[in-house]
């Protein structure tokens, strides 16, 4: 097997976008739902739309899909700009949010529904449905009406409908919302892999931060109808361009100061009065001045005694343990009142814990472990 | 559960005993083989007989039939259609106002009504017959039917219409294909409650028939007027039955089906 050339569009100039967004504004009335927008997808991307409820990620899709028209701005899908086009005529389906099946049809019957639209003949559709109802294991369903089957099949038939048509992009408005954590997972790798079969371009939406990780090439994280960051979920995760993003993707500590770039290139934050000014990694565009200092739990090490050998170390007591099975999460407080989470992996059994309440214990990360970023 | 009261069940047998019993006495005395219509001298069916061999009649009661069918079937279209724009079409100017005034004709006396459509079937010069009475039933059926209707539609779930559209259909299309087929059991008992209005009215009829044109209520009434004659037993029990007909029939679609088609349209959904 040779070496999977890295999927990476957004990184090549010459390479044109299947989906661009320029200075998109929605309003409904006087509410701002989407604030001038750029954003660009690309062909075969699986890309994911994170944010809090009401940013503004169903209107997105909503405008995409065509049924609300920005109120400034332009969409392009293909290079033509979808303004007045109706979604009948675009090469867009959705998957609904409530799978929206068509309660009066069986489930074959949903599936051929958009393909019965086009001029396919009788035979071309009948292979397409069988097709569609393999992909997506749903053989033996074909006769049962919507009622008649499982939350799960459902949305494997909503999906089965939308990818009937071999659309240009498919739009998943939190398809997995109503699935229990176990056939969520499993649907989502399913997904991956259509998406991979089918070369289709998909847009999802999704409240799970987990989720948007698990399956995306790209992330967008938004809030308040503003684009925050897009980024491939490693880069998201590593280096989020603002505390807002660092604390809606994983887990995070936050320590507030006075920032200071040094000349090695790092920054350093003047984080308690007296104390020694912790190290870390410059954000982007870090000036100086106020700043928050962003380092994940499972980067802080914790030790009895003090390391000889990081120049981060903060000393404290520890205030609570999370057992989560595989991991601990060690809440230790800091003389100024902070409370710092540490995380370590539990690779021994627990009555051999080498830490208790009340203990007091050292905190130390290396320099390019945490963030600093401006406020 | 309460207990079933003497009071209760005295209240229930009088209220019953008041609605029903005019109905019971006219139904018993239309087999009644006599010619004077209150007394009763054995049972038999020759003024049935005599109905059917009934020229005028027969001629009243296919106006009715034809009058109320086509009617009625105007009436559902213009209805469902203002149902669907007045509960789907969005904001537009006047709609309040617009959607209150569907409904005024139901509360509108029908002398009125009926006195106004004859004034303007002579204002616009259209000769009264078959034709008017038709469109003056059209006028009223069609705000029952819109009730019945847009009371199904503000359960209907508008996602399965966009679904319609973004697979690929026009608006009519999807229209077509996905809601009307969901909301076919209020259209029906729509149609059967417009059918059943048409069958029974005697007012806006005596204002918009000409000459030309004698619904079965009208016949029944102008006969009645020169004395009740067992014949006319016989008619009213036969109209009884088909109203009943009509009114069981339109209650049955909308309560069991609505119910069923909204069940099977929750479920449809991803909660279930
Ligand atoms: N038709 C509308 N009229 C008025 N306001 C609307 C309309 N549709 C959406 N909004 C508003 O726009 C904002 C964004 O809504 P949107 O549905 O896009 O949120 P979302 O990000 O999908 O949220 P969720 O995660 O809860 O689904 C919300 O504040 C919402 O109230
Ligand atoms: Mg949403």
């Amino acid at each position: 097997m040779t070496a999977a050339v890295e999927f990476a569009p957004w990184t090549d100039p010459t390479e044109t976008p299947l989906i661009r967004f320029e200075r998109v504004v929605k309003r409904f009335g006087d509410f701002t739902a989407i604030e001038p927008l750029n954003l660009s997808i690309y062909r075969k991307e699986f890309f994911a739309l994170l944010g809090p409820s009401g940013c503004g990620k169903t209107t997105l899709m909503r405008m995409l899909a065509g049924f609300e028209a920005p109120s400034e701005g332009t969409i392009t899908i293909g290079g033509r700009d979808m303004a007045g086009i109706p979604p009948n005529k675009r090469e867009v389906n959705m998957m609904f949010q409530s799978y929206a099946l068509f309660p009066h049809l069986s489930v074959w019957d949903n599936i051929a529904f958009g393909l019965k639209r086009g001029d396919m003949s009788k035979e071309e559709i009948a292979a397409r449905v069988d097709d569609m109802l393999r992909l997506t294991r749903l053989d033996r369903f074909a006769k049962r009406k919507p009622h008649q089957i499982s939350g799960g099949q459902k949305q494997r038939v909503a999906l089965a409908r939308a990818l009937a048509k071999a659309p240009k992009l498919l739009l998943l408005d939190e398809p997995l919302g109503a699935l229990d954590k176990k056939l969520r997972q499993d649907t989502q790798f399913e997904l991956m892999d259509i998406q991979e079969k089918t070369e289709t371009t998909f847009v999802i939406v999704t409240h799970d931060q987990e989720e948007a990780m698990t399956v995306a090439s790209r992330v967008a994280v938004m809030d308040n109808g503003k684009i925050v960051q897009v980024d491939t979920p490693p880069k998201i995760y590593e280096t989020p361009n603002s505390t807002y993003v660092a604390d809606f993707i994983g887990d995070v500590n936050l320590l507030h100061g006075r920032a200071e770039i040094r000349a090695d290139g790092l920054a350093s934050l003047a984080w308690a009065e007296g104390a020694t000014p912790i190290k870390g990694t410059a954000g982007e565009g870090l000036q100086g001045g106020e700043a928050s200092f962003v380092i994940r739990p499972e980067k802080v090490t914790i030790t009895a005694s003090k390391p000889k050998d990081r120049t981060n170390v903060v000393k404290g007591k520890i205030l609570d343990i999370a057992y989560l099975g595989n991991l601990s999460t060690y809440h230790v407080e800091l003389p100024g009142g902070q409370v710092l989470k540490a995380q370590t992996a539990n690779n021994r059994r627990l009555s051999r814990r080498d830490f208790t309440w009340e203990d007091e214990v050292y905190l130390s990360w290396t320099d390019t472990a945490g963030l600093v970023l401006a406020r | 559960m309460k207990q079933f009261s003497w009071f209760n069940a005295t209240a229930l047998t009088l209220g019953f005993a008041f609605l029903y019993i005019p109905m019971i006495i006219l139904v018993v005395f239309s087999f009644n083989d006599n010619r004077l219509v209150t007394v009763w001298a054995g049972f038999s069916t020759r003024w049935y007989v005599e109905l059917f061999q009934d020229e005028a009649f027969l001629d009243a009661a296919w106006v009715t039939l034809r009058v109320a069918f086509s009617s009625s079937t105007i009436a559902t279209v213009l209805g469902t259609m203002a149902a669907y724009v007045m509960v789907n079409g969005g904001k537009f100017f006047g709609r309040t106002l617009f959607s209150g005034m569907i409904y005024a004709p139901l509360v509108m006396p029908e002398v009125i009504t009926g006195l106004s459509l004859l004034l303007l079937f002579i204002a616009i010069g259209l000769d009264r017959g078959v034709i008017t009475i038709v469109l003056a039933h059209t006028t009223f059926a069609m705000c029952y039917v819109s009730v019945v209707v847009s009371s199904r539609l503000v359960n209907f779930d508008r996602s399965l219409e966009e679904a319609a559209l973004d697979l690929g259909c026009t608006p009519f299309q999807a229209f077509k294909l996905v809601t009307l087929p969901l909301i076919a059991p209020a259209v029906i008992s729509g149609w059967l409650l417009a059918f059943t209005l048409s069958l029974d009215d005697l007012v806006i009829a005596s204002f918009t028939a000409g000459p030309s044109a004698t619904t079965l209520p009208m016949k029944i009434w102008s006969s009645v007027r020169l004395g009740v004659s067992p014949k006319i037993n016989a008619l009213s029990t036969i109209l009884i039955l088909l109203v009943t007909i009509g009114v069981i029939a339109a209650s049955i679609t909308s309560k069991r089906s609505i119910a069923r088609a909204l069940r099977d349209e929750q479920m449809a959904d991803q909660s279930a």
